[in-house]
């Protein structure tokens, strides 16, 4: 019953998350209307503005992601191998086909991503289908419909688009205070700017500190695992790929930096993205994970 | 007070009776989503095998009676009506296409032959989609077959005529999916 209690707990945390997000970009709003003598202006962007990318989050957040990853939908013509496979995974968990997309990348790694197991998708990288074995991908894949299934491809997408849109403004908020501290002073508004953007940073930070947090769950990966294992009845290979993986002498460069580079030099949000759309990286001991699922 | 009393016990007893009865309904789709499953895979590496006949015919020429075996298995899962049968012809084409492919590991040019390693990547693919639907069906039964004999689903299933199902039986070893590696 692990597994009901995960969906229900993660479409939870996704409204919270989407509750959470709003709130923060209409108190946003409304200090800067404040700031600029106009409270109910800002309100009403900051409605406009949050349903508007709240609704863009949930139904094109996966497409973005694919997007910034430089993910391209595999045909069955030329990667027949991974999509029988995909196939057969769908089959077992009872759920559709999801899309399923390939980066060009050397590193083993893959991510799901979708709003429910309906409108989801499946990326690999050509590494895993280079460098991991037929019951390794197999292991690998199981992983990732069990994220479908479970419904953290909500959650993990909803997290990379809004926490990741509210730590860039909060990036710009800390830049303009920067260039415009000067400016202001004359205008003698600096002091009330200060409090705002302190307010501000005082209520964010904690937040998407908890959010991250929530994301990166041991349990969720662990879950995960188990139930991957159990769609494939074979536990080794996903612990093989995991022992591939954590000996791999290539360091672990993920794909989204070269799809995303540009993002990643100069703003906090980088470190944030690339945590929650690779697979590996946030998860817990991979050791741990591997004497787990050898202990099935 | 009393009849208050009743009218609550009668509302919670038909709540329940409907949820399990839904519950049973469900059961049985899934299960007959999953056979259908099962069937369409079956159906393709059906029509795939002739194929795979053809190719290798011309390259293995001392190999008569395993091509006759398969030749052989895909006539009886026709033939064959109840799920056991099925299941059974099912088994000895899995095992025809193990040996087959065994078989071509002697065969260098057999390898190399684009059609043949798309026709071994598709019937791979068939084979562990079939072992997965047969997996998700033989789950669903048991699901099924387990509601039907605890109690008090057991009676609400008798009263609708809701009838246990037949597993769809892998041979020993072949409960796992065939891999085939190369």
């Amino acid at each position: 019953m692990a597994i009901y209690e995960e969906i229900s707990s993660n479409i939870r945390k996704s409204y919270l998350l989407l509750f959470f997000f709003f709130v923060i970009i209409v108190l946003l709003g409304y200090a800067l209307g404040t700031l600029y003598g106009n409270p109910s202006f800002g309100l009403t962007l900051a409605f406009i503005i949050s349903f508007f990318y709240t609704l863009f989050s949930y139904f094109a957040g996966d497409s973005v992601i694919l997007r910034m990853n430089g993910a391209q939908e595999a045909s069955k013509q030329h990667f027949p191998h991974l999509v029988n496979t995909v196939e057969g995974l769908a089959i077992a968990g009872g759920l559709p086909t999801p899309k399923i997309y390939v980066i060009d990348d050397t590193a083993i790694n893959a991510f799901a991503t979708g709003r429910d197991p309906k409108h989801a998708s499946i990326t690999v990288t050509t590494g895993c289908l280079q460098r991991l074995k037929r019951d390794e991908l197999e292991g690998v894949l199981g992983h990732e419909m069990s994220h479908i299934k479970n419904y953290d491809v909500r959650y993990m997408m909803l997290v990379v688009m809004l926490v990741g849109i509210t730590l860039l403004l909060s990036d710009i908020f800390l830049r303009s205070m920067w260039y415009g501290a000067g400016r202001r002073d004359s205008r003698g508004n600096a002091g009330a700017l200060f409090i705002v953007i302190g307010l501000v940073l005082a209520i964010l930070s904690p937040i998407v500190v908890r959010l991250v947090q929530l994301a990166i769950s041991r349990r969720r990966e662990f879950l995960a695992d188990a139930s991957g294992a159990l769609l494939t009845r074979y536990p080794s290979g996903l612990a093989n790929a995991l022992k591939k993986i954590r000996d791999d002498k290539e360091p672990l460069v993920e794909a989204a930096d070269r799809s995303s580079a540009h993002l990643y030099i100069e703003n906090p949000l980088a470190k944030v993205r690339e945590r929650r759309v690779n697979l590996w990286s946030t998860h817990p001991d991979i050791n741990e994970r591997i004497n787990r699922l050898e202990k099935m | 007070m009393a009849w208050l009393w009743l009218i609550i016990i009668v509302a919670v007893l038909v709540l329940y009776i409907v949820l399990k009865f839904n519950q049973l309904v469900s059961y049985k789709h899934r299960i007959n989503n999953a056979w259908s499953q099962i069937d369409v895979q079956l159906k393709r590496r059906y029509d795939l095998i002739p194929n795979l006949i053809n190719t290798v015919k011309g390259y293995v020429k001392h190999e008569k009676t395993t091509l006759k075996e398969l030749t052989d298995a895909r006539t009886k899962i026709m033939g064959g009506s109840s799920m056991a049968e099925k299941a059974k012809a099912s088994n000895q084409i899995s095992a025809a296409l193990k040996t087959i492919f065994a078989v071509a590991e002697n065969y260098p040019n057999l390898k190399a032959n684009e059609n043949f390693k798309m026709l071994q990547e598709e019937l791979a693919g068939t084979e562990s989609k079939i072992a997965y639907a047969r997996q998700f069906y033989n789950d669903n039964v048991l699901s099924l077959n387990q509601a039907l004999e605890s109690f008090p689903t057991n009676m609400i299933g008798s009263v609708f005529s809701f009838k246990p199902r037949e597993y769809f039986k892998a041979s020993g070893e072949e409960s796992k999916p065939v891999k085939v590696e190369f």
